[in-house]
């Protein structure tokens, strides 16, 4: 499979940039400076951009609590991004959402979501608007190996069948929901049989592997825009954090982070195999790295300087204000 | 007596409760925590830490379960028809939304589409309530929704000795019974008995007293209105402070008798004001005591939206003392 030179600088950018948000934003955490609850994305990046990859903007995607990642790889505005999570009114949903509920509408970006399994139901409706309008669109859920234990997760699977709609479930096992292992909340031994047996095919993927889940993705997406109904992709790549910023996380095995982090790490996957090839030189994606860590620098410093809401702002876009027209 | 946090408290009654009768079991996602895990089950104990060590003590009543708030609710309804004492956490209030068919078609009714002929003394617990920027699916108080359904009991305590007995009153509490822990609070310290007590549902607490106003507030409002009345003590306004600690049943009596004592009324609470609670103390009051009002009742509680995320529109959202201030004063002009 040979993909576009354009494609894979931009996958590697857009790794980046979620690899360095995030450490960022871990940091920014640490030091006081962004309030709420937080899940960090480091270490699933190429489940992401494997996915969007294959999308446009008219595409949607709707994302989780651990959001950032699919936000930045669909193509949200970092700079929004970083202003929503310090609370700025200039952040991309005026400091109504934060880390939680990032979203970019215009982007095919229907948010990110605290609610567990909130999002596939609502990603049938647009797969189903896409089905209804004959546009050849897709839309994509994420779900974490948690998620898929949820009644609303199972329905929406269950009627993207029925209903035959575009509807892409990406399914993330990063081994845990909050503390507990998927060995336990998961009761059957295979996942991906259990969400095949719904009656649309899932994808296998190596989520360390930014080219593993871009063949997959590439397939799933390729069926449902065919209009053969729903497709699966099964990714499995652990998170380098804690559930949340400051999560002692008890229940990892000694030497597990290390694991991770030295030898399942999507970044480094892709240089290596980027090295093998010749496509990129270690000198383009030098480049991209020092672009990507100035572009995040500038993005917290322009977070820090952003306006910030005043009170007026909190009964503001509850509704549509309708302006009377003569 | 000992200092003890409200978290420690809740704590205590359900070691206590465990103890006592083993019809009595928790289950939720991480009561234990690290199943199937490389980690010490049962080191969790629930991700505010209110359910720790039961495991270690009682690993068959312990249950952790996927994440499914349906389910959890359901299996604590069921067991409980069949003679259990299950208290089931739900991690944050705001997932009422997942399991609301549970809770308020299944377990409320059983009863009285029964006739009379079950019971169902299960426990529900939840974090409730703001202050955390935990933005709008996070920090919804939900109790006072809970409160217009019959057939539930819902309690909100406001104080680490309160929550320990309304707990034990909740587990001995042959109907269902929703009990909303405001997360701000579980940090907060009281003197709690270490003995077992029991606090009766539907007797409010005078949190202080005075004659000019009568002030009701409820779960992390009733701290804060008790600094605004001892700051107003010093300018010579002294009033009554009703905490209810359940909304269902209510102390209408308490706060009746106190109105037509002082004639004057404000309500606090954080949720919004439409069908809240704030409305419907506001029309008790205007219903059995209009004619000992003096001025007009005042409701402090959050507008007509979503909790925001950015602290500074949090802080404008929840009610605050300058509120709550302005608000007794109010009825005094
Ligand atoms: C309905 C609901 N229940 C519980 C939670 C609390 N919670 C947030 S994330 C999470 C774990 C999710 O696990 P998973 O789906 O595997 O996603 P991951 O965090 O691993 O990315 C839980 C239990 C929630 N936000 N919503
Ligand atoms: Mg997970």
């Amino acid at each position: 499979m040979s993909i576009p030179k354009e494609t894979l600088l931009n996958a590697y950018r857009s790794m980046k940039t979620i690899r360095e948000f995030e450490e960022r934003v871990n940091a920014e955490i640490m030091n006081g400076q962004i309030p709420g609850f937080t899940h960090l994305y480091t270490g699933q990046e190429a489940n992401a951009v494997g996915v969007c990859a294959h999308l446009d903007e008219s595409d949607t995607i709707i994302s989780t609590h651990r959001g950032h990642g699919h936000c930045i790889a669909k193509g949200a505005d970092v700079s929004g991004m970083m202003k929503e999570l310090f609370g700025s009114s200039e952040g991309l949903c005026k400091g109504k959402g934060g880390s939680m509920h990032v979203a970019d509408i215009d982007k095919g970006i229907l948010g990110a979501n605290g609610i567990v399994a909130g999002g596939p139901p609502i990603s049938v409706g647009s797969a189903l608007a896409a089905k209804i309008r004959k546009n050849g669109k897709v839309a994509v859920s994420f779900s974490g190996d948690g998620s898929v234990n949820q009644g609303t997760c199972f329905e929406a699977m269950n009627m993207a069948v029925v209903l035959q709609v575009p509807a892409i479930f990406v399914i993330e096992n990063n081994y845990y929901s909050e503390h507990t292992s998927i060995n336990y909340a998961v009761g059957c031994d295979d996942l991906k049989a259990r969400t095949e047996a719904f009656g649309f095919p899932v994808f296998v993927a190596d989520g360390a592997d930014f080219f593993a889940v871009y063949e997959a993705a590439g397939k799933a997406i390729a069926h449902a825009r065919a209009g053969n109904g729903p497709a699966g992709i099964f990714a499995e790549q652990g998170r380098y954090h804690g559930h949340f910023v400051g999560d002692p996380q008890a229940y990892r095995a000694a030497g597990e982070l290390e694991d991770l982090r030295e030898n399942h790490c999507p970044l480094k996957n892709f240089r290596k195999r980027m090295a093998e090839t010749g496509e990129l030189s270690a000198a383009e994606l030098d480049a991209i790295d020092a672009e990507v860590l100035a572009e995040i620098d500038q993005s917290v410093k322009d977070a820090k300087a952003a306006a910030r809401p005043t009170a007026e702002q909190v009964t503001e876009d509850v509704y549509i204000q309708y302006t009377a027209t003569a | 007596m000992p200092e003890k946090t409200m978290r420690d408290a809740i704590n205590e009654a359900l070691h206590q409760a465990m103890e006592q009768d083993d019809s009595v079991f928790v289950i939720g996602e991480d009561v234990a925590g690290c199943n199937g895990s490389a980690g010490d089950v049962g080191s969790v104990g629930g991700v505010f830490g209110v359910t720790s060590g039961i495991y270690h003590r009682w690993p068959d009543r312990c249950i952790d379960t996927p994440i499914s708030e349906s389910a959890i609710v359901g299996a604590a309804a069921g067991a409980a028809l069949v003679g259990m004492r299950p208290v089931a956490e739900i991690m944050f209030a705001d997932f009422i939304g997942v399991c609301m068919d549970q809770i308020v078609n299944q377990m409320a009714k059983f009863r009285y589409m029964f006739g009379g002929k079950s019971r169902c003394p299960a426990v529900i617990r939840f974090s409730a309530g703001g202050g955390f920027s935990a933005a709008g699916q996070h920090s919804q108080a939900m109790y006072q929704v809970m409160t217009s359904f019959p057939g539930l009991k819902v309690v909100v305590p406001s104080n680490a000795y309160d929550a320990k007995g309304l707990m034990l009153s909740a587990i001995q509490d042959d109907d269902p019974v929703l009990f909303f822990e405001p997360k701000i609070l579980y940090q907060e310290t009281a003197e709690v008995p270490d003995e077992m007590y029991t606090i009766p549902f539907g007797q409010a607490n005078f949190v202080r007293e005075g004659d000019d106003v009568t002030v009701v507030a409820f779960g992390q409002m009733v701290p804060k209105a008790a600094a605004v009345i001892d700051a107003l003590a010093e300018e010579g306004i002294s009033c009554d402070l009703i905490d209810p600690r359940t909304t269902s049943p209510l102390d209408e009596n308490a706060i009746l008798e106190s109105v037509e004592a002082t004639g004057r009324l404000v309500i606090v609470d954080e949720a919004p004001p439409r069908c809240g609670l704030t409305a419907d103390i506001a029309g008790l009051a205007a219903d059995k005591a209009f004619r000992s009002l003096k001025a007009p009742i005042k409701q402090v509680c959050a507008p007509h939206s979503p909790t925001p995320f950015s602290p500074e529109l949090e802080a404008a959202y929840l009610p605050d003392a300058e509120k709550i201030t302005a608000a007794i004063k109010a009825t005094l002009a």
